[in-house]
């Protein structure tokens, strides 16, 4: 089996106003050096060996788990033994 | 006329489009299951608010998916009129029936007031009992009604007339005070107001019935029986 593990973001130019609301409150926690902050969303899945092709992971992001107008996303892959 | 309101899991503003339609214009209408396929019956859709499936993932993505919607697109490029209000708004985009994307409100607030708008297009058969540049007021209630395109994409809606609806006071953070837009072909229109709340006086404004009207009259135009 191979685990996908998927992460999804606002594009760079889209204002993230939830990330910047936290990285003010950790700011006024006294973490002054925090920059930058963005909030996504992790999903993880399995795959048969087979069906773990780049394009297939890359379609499925594009056509549903990511909205390619406003969003980024990357994934990793990773060889698990099934149980 | 015969009207179909698309329910899905979620959906909570389909008995008010209901009524907009049967208790005010007075023409037919039924719901349809969002497991149906087939909308053969109908002139036109209306896909209502909600939280259709709760949200999940993002706003109107899992219903985008769903066995209606591929029926909607048909019926869609059949040059039938589609109207889609807030989380059908959210849905027409996620399906790519209207062009751009949905982000939270710029102070990540559920906003629900009642709004000012400007008709930017009365030329349209959703909007032609309206006066070009027309004020009026419609009620809003969404988290995510912050409209967002490329700006190739907001110079191609400009070009063709596509902008149907501005805010008049801005409450969602939408680029280019985007409240609502049609297609290039010009019959399927997706806002984030709800005219379906505003047609009686009694609910505080009645300047959504005059979109339902416009529908009906344009209808009437392509269907007039000539004898």
């Amino acid at each position: 089996m191979i685990k996908v593990k998927v992460y999804v973001t606002l594009k760079e130019g889209v204002l993230d106003p939830q990330g910047k609301a936290i990285e003010q409150a950790l700011q006024a926690k006294n973490f002054q050096g925090v920059r930058d902050m963005r909030v996504g969303k992790y999903m993880e899945f399995y795959l048969n060996e087979d069906e773990a092709t780049d394009h297939q992971i890359q379609e499925m992001c594009e056509q549903l788990l990511a909205n390619p107008v406003i969003e980024d996303y990357r994934y990793e892959t990773e060889e698990v033994i099934s149980v | 006329m015969k009207f179909a309101v698309v329910v899905f899991p979620g959906s909570n503003c389909d008995s008010d489009m209901f009524y907009a339609i049967q208790g005010v214009l007075g023409e037919e209408v039924e719901y349809v299951s969002h497991h149906s396929s087939d909308l053969s019956q109908f002139d036109a859709v209306l896909l209502p608010g909600g939280f259709s499936y709760g949200d999940y993932l993002r706003s109107g993505a899992i219903a985008s998916v769903s066995p209606i919607v591929n029926a909607i697109k048909d019926f869609a490029s059949e040059g039938k009129p589609v109207l889609g209000v807030c989380n059908g708004f959210q849905i027409l985009l996620e399906a790519g029936l209207l062009n751009g994307a949905m982000k939270r409100n710029h102070e990540l607030k559920f906003v629900c007031d009642t709004t000012p708008l400007i008709v930017e297009q009365s030329e349209t058969i959703f909007t032609s009992e309206y006066e070009q540049f027309e004020r009026i007021e419609l009620p809003i209630a969404h988290a995510e009604g912050n409209y967002d395109c490329d700006d190739e994409t907001l110079k191609d809606l400009e070009a063709h007339d596509q902008i149907v609806f501005r805010y008049a006071d801005n409450p969602n953070g939408s680029k280019a005070d985007i409240a609502g837009i049609v297609n290039k072909e010009g019959n399927v229109l997706g806002m984030m107001p709800h005219p379906e709340r505003a047609v009686e006086e009694i609910l505080g404004t009645d300047d959504g019935l005059k979109l339902f009207r416009s529908i009906l009259v344009n209808w009437r135009e392509t269907h007039a029986i000539t004898s």
